[in-house]
């Protein structure tokens, strides 16, 4: 994938897929550990022990289409160039945690790419489900939580209507500017 | 177990079902193939370009939503197109201006976009 956020937005698809109805993902630079951290995690189906610990192996799918899945193991191996692993933790009916991790300076990192309309395109299939998104930078950080957004909004309309997807977008782009992760 | 045919589409109606984005009913539905293989292929880019024509152009009835992998991975990105009849088009290897040509051609004046569809 050319971008993180490609992998994100298709590890999200995996959460979204198990049922999940709350998903949030974190992300989180920290220049002096020269670290850069993204989690998944949610609270769908879950995983048996035996699959979680073959997952990683691009011959463990439960898709129809095609007896290769590729999501995972293309996220780890694209961490693993660039000192960095994915790890996954995952109980059954519990939900499941990805972790993937880079050292933020290795010149074969991806670059991050573009969260906002990740993050939009998120919010657009989520459903009835929610979205908590965090990004941090250091001292500087922004979360959006689609919980509040619907509370705020109080009449349940969806989040897909255009004034409100206006709306998260220009709250996308004022975080983009502020916190800036290459 | 092997999925028949019947199972597979039962499969994408239900999954289908959970992201439809507005209520249309009675409008064209735009689908785009949105697993590992079709967002490596630049699926979210097509999804966005999707629905921001379709907010631009006040289509209001059109439906924009995901499908998961149909096992075409190298036609990706795959955007198929219902009719308010159901009748599918399936259009392979779409990008920004291919959606763009699909949406004014195909959902506003009726006409399939042929040279884009797996058949040409
Ligand atoms: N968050 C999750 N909750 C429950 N099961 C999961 C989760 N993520 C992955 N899985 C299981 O692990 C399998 C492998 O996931 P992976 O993303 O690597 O491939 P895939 O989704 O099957 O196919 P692809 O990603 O190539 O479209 C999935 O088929 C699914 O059964
Ligand atoms: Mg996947």
């Amino acid at each position: 994938m050319r971008e993180i956020a490609l992998h994100i937005l298709d590890i999200f698809y995996n959460s979204l897929q198990a049922d999940s109805s709350l998903i949030k993902i974190s992300i989180a630079v920290d220049t002096k550990k020269d670290l850069m951290e993204i989690k998944i995690i949610d609270n769908g189906k879950g995983m048996k022990k035996e699959f979680v610990n073959n997952v990683l192996d691009p011959f463990t799918t439960t898709r129809s289409t095609r007896n290769v899945g590729l999501g995972l193991s293309l996220f780890k191996a694209s961490t693993n160039r660039c000192e960095g692993d994915l790890t996954i933790w995952s109980k059954e009916k519990v939900g499941t945690i990805v972790k993937a991790w880079y050292k933020y300076s290795h010149i074969d990192r991806q670059p991050l790419g573009n969260m906002r309309d990740t993050v939009y395109i998120m919010i657009l299939t989520l459903g009835e489900n929610n979205l908590i998104y965090s990004i941090k930078k250091d001292d500087e950080s922004f979360v959006l939580d689609t919980r509040k957004i619907r509370e705020e909004m109080g009449d349940g309309s969806p989040l897909t209507s255009p004034e409100i997807m206006g709306e998260i977008k220009m709250l996308l782009e004022e975080e983009e500017k502020k916190i800036n992760i290459s | 177990m092997k999925k028949t045919a019947a199972d597979l589409e039962q499969i994408r109606k239900e999954t289908l079902k959970n992201v439809e984005l507005r209520t249309g009913k009675d409008g064209y539905k735009i689908i785009v193939g949105m697993a590992t293989c079709g967002i490596a292929a630049g699926a979210r880019d097509v999804f966005k370009e999707a629905i921001e024509k379709v907010i631009e152009k006040d289509l209001d009835s059109v439906t924009v939503g995901q499908m998961g992998c149909i096992g075409l991975c190298s036609m990706e990105p795959i955007v198929e197109v219902i009719s308010p009849s159901g009748e599918k088009t399936r259009y392979i290897k779409v990008n920004k201006e291919k959606i763009d040509n699909i949406i004014t051609s195909h959902i506003i004046d009726g006409n399939v976009v042929s040279e884009y569809t797996s058949e040409s």
